[in-house]
């Protein structure tokens, strides 16, 4: 070891000045890194605005309005890719909440005890799981399923001439907005079920215990009193679960069919901002081509940053009562 | 018990009941699902891996190749990014807890880097991709490393500020009243005290790299061919798992799945490490 070299060095000479010296520039480090941070993040709203500029310019606000997204004729229109990562996120939303919701109680209050830290390391690691990893379970495997044991019996099974067969139109080849939107969902599932235990877990035993006392049952125990009891902190984990799959790229780019069509049935290709971002970008044909993508990237910072706000609103709340 | 109660009582039970089994069967559905995913990724990987995975670079279309040029690509610009990111985070977290504390700046600081951690990835790269690759003319691997450290540093800052929080004022206040500059208080005494739970939320941070393909499609892109210069496009798993899996060839998205199994594997061993170190810290 270097203990030897150590006892052979000078003896170090701190004195006051060179201590407040060191102090002094020991903050200044800290704080120029807490400040790159700062400007990085205006750095990546200012960059997004300035390279989409020409894109805005061009089309105002029609760019989120219109449908056409044309690299030919230069017409691009934001409104199907905007379309397509609302409804795929909120239908991934709709799908993952109550399976989410379902294992978090069921790790709470309904485990035996051996299971309890098994399963619920298992939903902890899968949630760290790459989404490219669900893509590719949902291009090779999924895929095939979805479309020869829902796409084909929904196609055939709806009466012609109703609402059942424009929603179900669509290439039954396993891809489109709902294929997409269930790999989403799954993708969410592990990470807000996680988040949802956790919260369940900082109520107080005593709270829980004396619901039971009462001779509540476990049903009444988890929605009269454990789950009001971390409201504001499961909404929030909610919303942490609908940015990420807002601004989700691979899981969704792989099955989602890239059409830049507004999506009007279940099986029709779509494709969302991240999607389109991904696919054409290093393809751009021309400069306003890229102007719209970027301008389609600050479309897609908007929202998601108004869904983390939101979270940030609510969870912040959680901390202050708790 | 007259009728009305025993009606409502009877009532609660299947209440209850349903309750129970929706949690039961949504858990066995969940479980199911993930195990599906891990058994494919599995048996998918696991029968491609040979030698050559690790010795040679990636193929053209039907011929025999490997992996070794993106496997260590992702590795330079992993250490990359996360040497970048550890010292920004570590530094940045280090002011947010100590000197920033509540101030004004502090809370903007605090909730910017909550923006920066949960932005989209693919917003990173588009970003770094105007910064660094745009003028410069050439995708680049260094540019890929600083997409990856924009991603991991908010995690560490994140990480490092939570830790140094929970350290006892006490120990601040010791070595203060020893004399000692609170830069060397910070640096010898809360930063030895608080390294488990640095070193966690830096291998966390690593773990979220590790699979990030969005922000490297514009910004390391991909190379057929042994690439070790940061200044030039460089191969690296998540593109390389990217295109070859929407490929049409057999054989590139057999190596599409192990490398996708190469990365959840690493994914998984840093992610149980980093719990390991968390728990023996709690023991301690």
């Amino acid at each position: 070891m270097s203990d030897a070299s150590i006892s052979h060095a000078p003896p170090p000479r701190r004195t006051a000045a060179r201590g407040a010296l060191l102090s002094t520039l020991f903050e200044g480090l800290c704080f120029s890194a807490a400040t790159a941070l700062l400007a990085a993040l205006s750095g990546l709203l200012i960059a997004l605005f300035i390279g989409g500029w020409p894109a805005i310019k061009k089309f105002g606000f029609g760019f989120i309005t219109t449908v056409t997204w044309n690299p030919v004729t230069e017409v691009y229109g934001a409104a199907g890719p905007i379309v397509g990562t609302l409804i795929t996120s909120g239908l991934a939303l709709l799908m993952a909440l109550p399976v989410a919701a379902g294992v978090a109680f069921f790790l709470t209050e309904l485990c035996p005890a051996p299971l309890r830290r098994p399963i619920g390391t298992a939903v902890e690691l899968l949630a760290g799981i790459p989404s490219i990893v669900y893509g590719m379970w949902g291009l090779f495997i999924f895929a095939p399923l979805f479309a020869k044991w829902i796409q084909r019996p929904l196609m055939a099974a709806a009466p012609p001439g109703t609402i059942w067969e424009s929603l179900t139109l669509g290439i039954p080849n396993g891809s489109g907005i709902l294929a997409a939107s269930i790999i989403l969902a799954i993708m969410i599932l592990p990470f807000m079920a996680a988040t949802l235990r956790d919260l369940l877990m900082t109520v107080p035993p005593a709270v829980r215990e004396s619901a039971y006392g009462l001779g509540s049952t476990t049903s009444e125990v988890v929605m009269k009193v454990t789950l009001p009891y971390v409201r504001r902190g499961a909404i929030g984990a909610v919303m942490l679960g609908l940015g990420r799959a807002l601004g989700e790229t691979m899981a969704v780019t792989f099955i989602i069919g890239n059409s830049h069509d507004f999506p009007t049935s279940a099986f029709a290709s779509g494709s969302t901002i991240a999607s389109t971002i991904a696919n054409e970008f290093t393809e751009a044909t021309s400069d306003v081509h890229l102007a719209a993508l970027i301008a389609l990237g600050l479309v897609l910072f908007v929202i998601t940053f108004a869904v983390l706000a939101l979270a940030r609103l609510l969870l912040g709340h959680q901390g202050d009562r708790a | 018990m007259s009728a009305a109660s025993s009606t409502l009582m009877l009532r609660r039970r299947v209440t209850n009941a349903v309750f129970t089994g929706f949690c039961v069967v949504v858990t066995g559905l969940a479980l199911i699902a993930l195990a599906a995913i891990l058994w494919t990724l599995v048996s998918k990987g696991a029968g491609g891996f040979n030698l050559a995975v690790f010795t040679e670079a990636t193929p053209a279309p039907h011929s025999r190749g490997g992996l070794a040029n993106a496997i260590i690509g992702s590795v330079m610009m992993c250490t990359m990014g996360m040497t970048l990111a550890v010292v920004i985070g570590v530094l940045a977290g280090t002011w947010l807890a100590e000197y920033g504390q509540n101030s004004r700046y502090g809370s903007v600081v605090r909730f910017l880097n909550d923006v920066l951690l949960s932005a989209p990835s693919i917003l990173v790269g588009l970003f770094v991709y105007e910064m660094l690759v745009a003028p410069f003319h050439t995708f680049s691997a260094f540019a890929g490393a600083v997409a990856l450290a924009l991603l991991a540093a908010p995690v560490i800052t994140r990480t490092t500020e939570d830790v140094l929080a929970l350290q006892p004022s006490l120990l601040r206040e010791s070595g203060v009243g020893l004399g000692a500059p609170l830069a060397l208080v910070i640096r010898e005494i809360l930063w030895r005290s608080a390294r488990g739970g640095i070193l966690t939320g830096a291998l966390l941070a690593f773990a979220r790299i590790t699979g990030e393909t969005a922000p490297l499609l514009f910004t390391a892109l991909n190379n057929q061919f042994f690439e070790l210069n940061p200044t030039k496009p460089m191969a690296n798993l998540p593109v390389v798992i990217f295109q070859y899996a929407l490929s049409p060839y057999d054989d590139w998205q057999r190596l599409a799945w192990v490398g996708a199994l190469l990365i959840a594997i690493t994914v998984l061993t840093v992610t149980i490490i980093a719990r390991f170190v968390t728990r023996e810290q709690n023991r301690s």
